[in-house]
């Protein structure tokens, strides 16, 4: 066990000191863009050392019409240093997708390794990846929008600071590398104190705002990691909008590598 | 009060001119307010049931508004390498339509296909660089033969394809949302063609139809409006001669479009296509206004008069019948209030306005012009006169065989009246000078047709859709609407599990149906949601609790009454083979094949509404119910006739023939009015027998007749220039209508006339005495 500790804290030194090789990598940068950086490496590393979390979802899409539906999901996610988080996704509702899991495995700048298992069919699928920019599950959120955040997914460009609600934020405008993205760019409004993201603004192919994600009620788990219990993104073109949920957060459950592999997609519930 | 009226006026004709001229120009300030809706939900009104059918249906699914890139290689073969990269690079290109939402090409289908075990999802063209011929080969397979595409997106011989950019509008500013995105489009169809030399482009769709309404207004504006005043000078210059009087009428002209416009303007009135042809009809009906009192003026200053004089008398004589005339044609236009589509109600409320000015400006500020400026007047040559004289011994003469003759020819058009049928075909609206109209046609000709219905099946239950039986009743729905003649192309969520569902089988042939289970169905729906990249998901077939699918039905171009009947077959099929479930029918095609029998209905009641309205006010006129009820003959036999000829024509009615009898009643009714009063001065003050009378009246107004009847006819023969088919047919019916009203008049009224007031003078002798002594204030005016 503490063999296991002391092991976590030299590869989360490590990870840091890769945080910063990027952050001086990045030579011929405008006093902007490296702001922009900073601000995000500053975010990504205040998270860092998380291990692993189990987490519900309950996901509410919404039409102009008014009409509802949810989601029920599991979810489970592994962090990975020096290369995307693993996640795996349980589905509960609607329940004739019940028991049908996807997992993840996302990489910061190639494309990401998906599969969904379904039951009816007792058979694992692996998922196009060039679906990135795709809605997740019929709602507004597409699967870009959803995996874990890596600093080197975007470059970036500090706008300045605005305040929100009355917290002060540092404004920071994100472009995609990839560009299977559906964005041209995002602008997030972090918090100068805890280094949260509150609000992030899309803006589609053609450059035109098109969703807006707000995320309110942050809790703070084993005294270092946040995570907003409600995330509401909405589409500023069909009028659409999806809420998500989280609740019953755990950290640190003691799940491993083999916990995000195909085979578990299938005892995955 | 008609001498004061132009003691006044001659003694103060600056001030006259000068506050008129202030009114005008206060009032058409408010015209910079005016702005063209190019939207065709104009059309409808708020409460239009198809309308908010076709809205809450956008609502829960995607809207539709679209642009369509027609794209033609010259060499007829859509499957080339490089004609394929040119799509590629077209699609790429129409994502930066602004306000885009989604586009669907051949390129970027969602091909789906299996590999081993794993189902792969993916453009069904991603790169263009090595395609061997069997590699096209391949593709042009899989094109032809998807039925998603093929009809739609690709036509059967693989020869044309089309490229749809579906916009969502914002409607925060209506009027500049659709041109932006018409430019846009256009900017990247010219840029296309001049990287790819060997390919034609059209562009069709709702947003190039929204955008030809207002280019077709636009371009009639600058085409049609100068032609009437060239039409307008030419008539009066020639038939009356004189420059003072030509000027004057212009002025006269020009201010009651300016004052109408303006106060359309201030009162909040948007033009829409209809409505932009009210100055056109202004100007039509102005002109005769102040023809009767320049006809008048003359008439009296040939006889001796001073030109004070002259304009004194002339204003007099006329002020009552001018204003007859007015208020009755008024009345006609503003029975279009009944109309179920609102530019039809603004075009009568606007040309109402206008009359109702243009009456104002003929008896204030145009005898003041007369007034100060100079006229002369030049000998006239009486061989008009002696036409119409000649014309009159012609027809009493003859009045034996006319009678039957016209009533003949009246009753034989009447019979072609059932000819006509209900049609509004919104491609038709536009004739084939404008490029929406022959982008369509071509479409038509080699994909598919415009004709589209949306069918909304509902379970009312989450996941209902996944439920087998349900899924059998849509496939079984659209196949059946498939094996219709008229049907072009049907989308339908069934055809893709059944091809999820071959994928999932080793792309197995004989797996191509429906899964057999609710949890397979929704797991391959899943899977396949998970593999779609942005824009191209189903938001546009499902809802989002999977409750309900949108089928979308594309038809072969056909009738207004042919689409309510196939619209009935499919409600009649839902109820036969699965009443279990809500099942909604919307679209644009549906709101304008309905608009037309509602509004026709509509527009009956108000036409009759008008008719008693003027009937009422004719009697009193002429101070005889028998006259007023004889009258009523040749004011509805014009329309009725000229409708028949339209059903030997044409024989398709529209929106814009619906309102025509009421409109043309109000203006034929003028002609009766004027031949009647004059022909019951004649039997009342001069005691002349029905010949002579006949006679007289057409000494007296003839010529006024025929006159104001080729004014009113070649105005109209203007707006039938007009691109925009609406106002052209509409035009053309009018003129058509007002035409035979002179004809009727000529040559039907006096023969029954003499045949009915011969029998009226046996049987009731004392009507006639009780008639004639309170008539006699009256036929002075006359």
């Amino acid at each position: 066990m503490l063999t296991k500790k002391i092991l976590m804290s030299a590869v989360l030194a490590l990870s840091s000191l890769s945080l910063m090789a990027v952050s001086s990598n990045s030579f011929a940068l405008s006093a902007e863009e490296q702001k922009g950086l900073d601000i995000s490496l500053e975010s990504k590393k205040r998270d860092l050392g998380w291990q692993d979390s189990t987490a519900d979802m309950l996901m509410l899409l919404r039409n102009k019409q008014g009409q509802e539906s949810t989601r029920e999901i599991k979810m489970k996610s592994l962090e990975v240093l020096n290369d995307g988080d693993k996640s795996l996704t349980i589905f509960n509702k609607p329940r004739d997708v019940k028991g049908t899991a996807f997992l993840s495995f996302s990489h910061p700048v190639e494309a990401d390794d998906q599969w969904l298992f379904l039951p009816a069919l007792k058979r694992v699928k692996r998922i196009s990846s060039r679906n990135k920019s795709g809605p997740f599950m019929g709602s507004e959120f597409a699967f870009e929008d959803l995996s874990s955040f890596e600093v080197e997914k975007y470059t970036y460009k500090y706008l300045g600071v605005d305040e929100l609600n009355g917290v002060t934020n540092f404004k920071v405008e994100q472009y995609p590398v990839d560009e299977n993205s559906g964005y041209t760019r995002r602008v997030v409004w972090i918090d100068t104190k805890e280094y949260l993201a509150h609000k992030i603004d899309f803006y589609d192919r053609k450059d035109s705002l098109l969703k807006t994600l707000t995320f309110s009620d942050y809790k703070q788990y084993l005294s270092k990691h946040w995570r907003a219990d409600n995330q509401e993104m909405i589409n500023h073109q069909n009028g659409k909008s999806t809420e998500l949920k989280w609740a019953n957060y755990n950290f640190k459950t003691g799940l491993s590598d083999s916990d995000f592999n195909r085979n578990s997609l299938k005892r995955a519930r | 009060m008609r001498d004061k009226l132009y003691n006044f006026v001659g003694k103060n004709p600056f001030w006259v001119i000068l506050v008129c001229i202030t009114f005008a120009m206060v009032a058409g300030i408010g015209a910079q307010k005016l702005e063209f809706k190019n939207d065709y939900r104009v059309f409808f009104s708020e409460e239009n049931p198809q309308l908010t059918a076709f809205e809450s249906m956008q609502k829960v699914y995607a809207k539709s508004d679209n642009v369509s890139f027609v794209v033609v290689p010259k060499d007829g073969n859509v499957f080339t390498a490089e004609h394929l990269a040119a799509l590629k690079a077209l699609t790429k290109a129409s994502w930066q339509v602004p306000y885009s939402t989604r586009v669907d090409s051949v390129t970027n289908f969602q091909y789906t296909y299996a590999e081993e075990d794993d189902m792969i999802v993916e453009d069904l063209v991603m790169s263009t660089k090595n395609l061997t011929s069997d590699k096209l080969d391949k593709i042009k397979q899989i094109a032809i033969s998807e039925p998603l595409l093929v009809n739609k997106i690709i036509s059967k011989t693989g020869h044309v394809s089309v490229v749809n950019v579906t916009v969502q509008l914002p409607g925060v500013d209506p009027m500049a949302e659709t041109p932006e995105v018409a430019t846009s489009v256009r900017a990247i169809k010219a840029k296309f063609l001049e990287q790819n030399p060997g390919v034609e482009v059209h562009l069709s769709g709702m947003i190039m139809m929204n955008t030809s309404f207002g280019e077709a207004s636009l371009d009639d504006g600058a085409t049609l409006i100068p032609l009437m005043f060239l039409v307008v000078v030419i008539t009066i210059g020639l038939l009356l001669r004189t420059i003072t009087g030509t000027i004057s009428t212009v002025l006269v002209i020009i201010m009651s479009i300016v004052t109408t416009m303006g106060l359309a303007g201030w009162l909040g009135f948007y033009l829409t296509g209809p409505s932009s042809s009210a100055p056109t009809m202004i100007m039509t009906l102005a002109v005769a206004d102040c023809i009767h009192i320049l006809t008048s003026m003359f008439y009296e200053m040939r006889q001796g008069a001073d030109k004070r004089t002259a304009i004194a008398r002339s204003v007099k004589i006329n002020l009552q019948p001018i204003f007859l005339t007015s208020i009755t044609t008024a009345i006609g236009f503003l029975s279009m209030n009944f109309s179920d589509s609102p530019p039809f109600r603004d075009l009568g409320n606007l040309v109402a306005i206008g009359v109702m000015l243009a009456f104002v400006f003929s008896v204030t500020i145009f005898p003041a012009l007369l007034t100060v400026l100079p006229v002369r007047v030049k000998k006239q040559s009486e061989s008009k006169k002696d036409i119409m004289s000649k014309l009159a011994d012609f027809v009493i003469a003859k009045r034996k065989a006319l009678l039957p003759l016209t009533s003949v020819f009246i009753i034989a058009s009447v019979m072609f009246i059932p000819n006509n049928e209900l049609n509004d075909d919104f491609v038709k609206y536009f004739d084939e000078t404008v490029p929406y109209r022959t982008a369509t046609d071509y479409m038509q000709e080699n994909l598919s047709g415009m004709m589209v219905v949306e069918i909304s099946v509902k379970t009312g239950e989450s996941s209902g859709i996944n439920n087998p039986t349900y899924l059998h009743s849509v496939s079984d729905f659209s196949d059946w609407l498939r094996a219709r003649p008229e049907t072009d192309h049907v989308n339908t969520i069934t055809d893709t599990l059944k091809r999820l569902n071959k994928n999932m089988h080793g792309d197995d042939p004989n797996w191509y149906k429906l899964p057999d289970s609710q949890e397979m169905s929704a797991q391959y729906l899943l899977l396949y949601e998970m593999s779609l990249p942005y824009g191209l998901d189903l938001n546009n077939q499902l809802d989002v609790d999977k409750s309900s699918s949108r089928i979308v039905a594309t038809f072969k171009n056909m009738t207004s009454n042919e689409l309510i009947n196939v619209e009935a077959d499919m409600i009649e099929w839902f109820a036969k083979h699965a009443p279990q479930y809500e099942v909604d029918f919307a679209s644009p095609s549906l709101m304008f094949a309905h608009i037309g029998q509602r509004n026709i209905i509509s527009m009956l009641i108000g036409t009759t509404l008008a008719l008693i309205l003027i009937s009422i006010l004719l009697g009193v006129a002429l101070k005889s119910w028998r006259f007023g009820l004889i009258s009523l003959l040749p004011n509805l036999a014009p329309a009725a006739i000229a409708f028949g000829l339209w059903g030997l024509l044409s024989a398709q009615v529209g929106l814009g023939l619906s309102v025509v009898i009421g409109m043309t009643l109000g203006i034929v009714v003028d002609d009766t009015v004027h031949f009647l009063s004059k022909y019951l001065h004649a039997r009342r003050d001069k005691d002349a027998s029905p010949k002579e009378a006949v006679h007289y009246a057409f000494d007296n107004v003839g010529r006024a007749l025929w006159v104001t009847t080729f004014v009113l006819v070649a105005g109209f023969a203007v707006l039938a220039q007009s691109s925009f088919k609406m106002n052209a047919d509409m035009g053309f019916l009018t003129a058509l209508t007002i035409f035979i009203a002179l004809i009727v008049d000529f040559l039907f009224l006096p023969p029954l006339l003499m045949l009915l007031d011969k029998r009226k003078n046996v049987a009731a002798a004392n009507d006639d005495v009780m008639s004639d002594s309170a008539s006699r204030k009256n036929v002075e005016v006359a």
